[in-house]
Parts: C-alpha cells; structure tokens; sequence
C-alpha cells in the first residue's frame, strides 16, 4: 500500500500511498462500497432464500418428523415386547400346570400298578410261606426223631462206655420223658 | 491519524488506517461507484463463504448432520431462535432478511481478520447503509401493519400524564439516533480492534520489544474474535429489538 506514488488518485491517500486521517470518512469511496454492498446483500439474500434457508429447514424438520416417528416406533416396540412377555409368563404357568397334571396321572398311575404288583407279591409270599411252614413242620418232625435215634445211640454209647448195660426199653422211655420236659 | 509520511525508513512507522484504504484491485486510478475494488474482493468472498457453509455444505441434506452441515444449522438455529424468542412468532417472516444480515457482518467479520484482508465492515458507509435499510424497513413496516397506532410507540400510556410528553421528546430522539449507533458501534468496534493489532504490529519491528509486541497483537486478535461474532450478534439482536418495537408498538 505504501507504494503508491499517485497523488490524484484520492484526495484521502497522500503523496506516499498512506491513508490521510480515517479513510472511514472519505467520502470518495462511498458510492463504490454501496454499490457493491447492495450487490453483496441481495446475492446473500437471494442465496438463502432460494437455497439455503429452504432446505436446511426441510432437513430439521424431516429430522424432527423421524425422530418423533422412531420415539413413537420405540414405544410400540416397547408394548410389544411387554405383551411377550406377558405371553411368555402364561405359557409357562400353563406349562407348569400341565406338568403337574401329567405328574399327577403318572402317580396315580404308577400306585396302581404298585398296588396291583403288591397284592401279587403278597399272594405269592404268602403261597410260598405256607409251602416254607409245612417243609419246616415236616423237617422238624424228622428232626425230632432223629434227635430221639441219635440220643439213644449216644446214650447207650455212653452207658457201654462207662462199662455198663444198655436197657433199650428204658432207656427209651427215659429219653421220651426227658424230651418232653 | 497517527500517519506521518514525512518520517518513512526513519524509525517506527505507524500506518495501522492504511489497512482501511480502498483501492482498485486491477491498476491504479480513481474508485468510481462501479469499480471493481478490495471491497469487491472481499464481499465477494463473504458470498462465496456463505454458499460454502450454508449451501454446499448443507448439500447432502444428511439426517445426521456433517461438520459443515451443523455449522449451517446452528447458524440457522441461532438466528431463527433470536428473531422468535426476541421479535415474536409474528417476525418470523423477515427471518431471512435478518439472516442476511447477520450471515454478512459476521462473515465479512471473520474474513477481515485474516492478516492483510479488508474489513468491509469496518467502514460506515457500509454500515450506515444496513443500518439505514433497517431503519427504515422497521418505520415502514411499523406504519404499514399498525397505521397512525405506530406513533404511539412514543406515546408511553404508563408514564404519569404530565410527563408523556418529555418522554415523547427523549422516545423520539432516541428513534432517531438508532441508525447512527446501529451503524457506528459496528464500524468503530471493527475499525479500533483493527488498528490496535497494526499499531502493535508496528512495535514488532523493535527486537527489544517485540516479544511483548506479539503477545499484544495475539491477545488482541482473540479480544477480536470474540467481538467478530458479538458485534453481528449485537446488530441482528437489535434489528430485532427495532423489528418487536414496530410490530407492537404498545409497551
């Protein structure tokens, strides 16, 4: 700026191309910046207008109209998922019912058959015990002669050991009374 | 102002207006109204700056919005929630009037602080201009929508009977110094800042000082950017203000 050397060209730049006083106030240039001023401020205005202010206010508005719209998705979704579960929790207590009434007639079912098989069993016990009761009567029949027959050789043994003489007939009548007692 | 030619090459040298001069940008020769000048340049680059950040950079219209595209929904956003929350519902229409307005200053703002750009806000003729347009739009559209009714505006029904008319007098005055502080606190705001940074750009070319000199011109240009933005905030809040008072009149 300091090279300027054109005197004539402002009476508001002096002879080295300096501003004189506040360049603010030199009227010489006023016309040209309003000119260009009022050029400036209708493109601006026309620039907003017709492009600017239009669509960046579709662009808020569209984002306002899906955010409320994704709100309002958010809380069907959120119903919905309360619904399922709520679906959820009946399925389940009626599973459990279910269950309990199968576990029921199972058991039911089962003692039944218990009872059934018990009863059999008992039968059949009882069949073999009474079976068991005459083996044992008649074991011990056998038993009780034989323990008589062995007495009485063992006794005469001893008798004929300890050098003395064996009467069969009391001997057996001794061993009779003996075992009754 | 504090140029002094006579003493060039001969120790500091201030010349912090000769960043307000306009000059052709093609040659040299008298400015006339239609030349193309650095004021040309530099609101030209406003225009293109604006189609930058609210047109291409809106232009994929993104429902999750790009860097670009949220600067040019917050700006959106901001100027829309002024004119509501300060003008009401019903000035909702001259939005984009204001818009432009405040896209323009803040944005010739910004540019100016480029080192070696030119503020086209700095200078009155620019201002006083907006600051003319919007006085008179605001009267205009006062007496439109609200007819003789606008003048009591002036008429303050509240005040004491004997007192209305002093207040009519001081409400008057008042209207009719709008424009001028509309127009002078922007252009002076922008002009001194700038100054200030040259005048301490000056100082830098002292080695003794010239740490101290920049620190100045760093805190400067930081104080300039916040007053970049408070100043277009300011002249859209009181295009407002002015824009409320015409469409209701009545306090």
């Amino acid at each position: 700026m300091a090279t300027k050397t054109d005197v004539s060209m402002s009476t508001c730049i002096d002879s080295y191309g300096s501003a004189i006083g506040m360049p603010q106030l030199c009227t010489d240039w006023a016309s040209n910046q309003i000119f260009w001023l009022v050029v400036t401020l209708v493109a601006i205005f026309f620039v907003l207008s017709r492009l600017a202010l239009p669509r960046i206010s579709a662009v808020i508005s569209e984002r306002q109209g899906t955010i409320t719209n994704d709100l309002a998705a958010a809380e069907n979704l959120k119903s919905e998922a309360v619904q399922a579960e709520e679906a959820y929790k009946k399925a389940l207590e009626d599973a459990r019912l279910e269950a309990s009434k199968i576990i029921e007639s199972a058991k039911s079912e089962i003692k039944q058959e218990l009872d059934v098989a018990i009863k059999k069993a008992d039968a059949d016990i009882a069949v073999k015990a009474s079976a068991s009761e005459e083996a044992i009567a008649v074991i011990r029949k056998d038993a009780l002669a034989n323990v008589k027959l062995v007495a009485k050789d063992i006794t005469s043994e001893l008798v004929k050991v300890l050098g003395g003489k064996v009467d069969s007939k009391s001997l057996t009548s001794v061993i009779n009374a003996k075992m009754k007692g | 102002m504090a140029s002094s030619g006579d003493s060039k090459g001969e120790g500091l040298v201030f010349h912090p207006m000769d960043q307000f001069i306009v000059e052709p940008l093609f040659g040299a020769g008298p400015v006339h109204w239609y030349t193309v000048t650095n004021v040309t340049l530099w609101m030209g680059l406003s225009v293109l700056a604006l189609i930058l950040i609210m047109v291409v950079g809106t232009s994929k219209r993104a429902l999750v919005p790009s860097r670009a595209q949220s600067i040019g929904e917050l700006a959106y956003g901001f100027v829309h929630k002024m004119v509501e929350d300060v003008a009401g519902k019903d000035a909702v229409p001259y939005f984009p009037y204001i818009m432009t307005l405040f896209m323009f200053i803040v944005l010739s703002n910004f540019l100016g602080l480029l080192p070696m750009s030119f503020t086209t806000t700095s200078h009155i003729a620019v201002t006083a201009v907006m600051a003319m347009v919007v006085f008179l739009s605001v009267t205009i559209i006062g007496f439109a929508k609200n007819g003789v009714g606008f003048l009591s505006l002036f008429w303050i029904s509240s005040a004491p009977l004997a007192l209305r008319p002093a207040l009519a007098l001081i409400e008057i005055i008042s209207y009719f110094v709008r424009p001028v502080s509309h127009s002078i606190r922007l252009a002076g705001n922008m002009m001194a800042g700038h100054a200030v940074i040259k005048v301490f750009a000056a100082f830098a070319g002292v080695a003794l000082i010239s740490p101290l000199s920049v620190v100045a011109i760093t805190a400067m240009y930081a104080l300039e950017t916040l007053v970049s933005f408070i100043q277009a905030y300011v002249f859209a809040i009181l295009t407002c203000v002015y824009l409320k008072d015409a469409l209701h009149p009545h306090h």
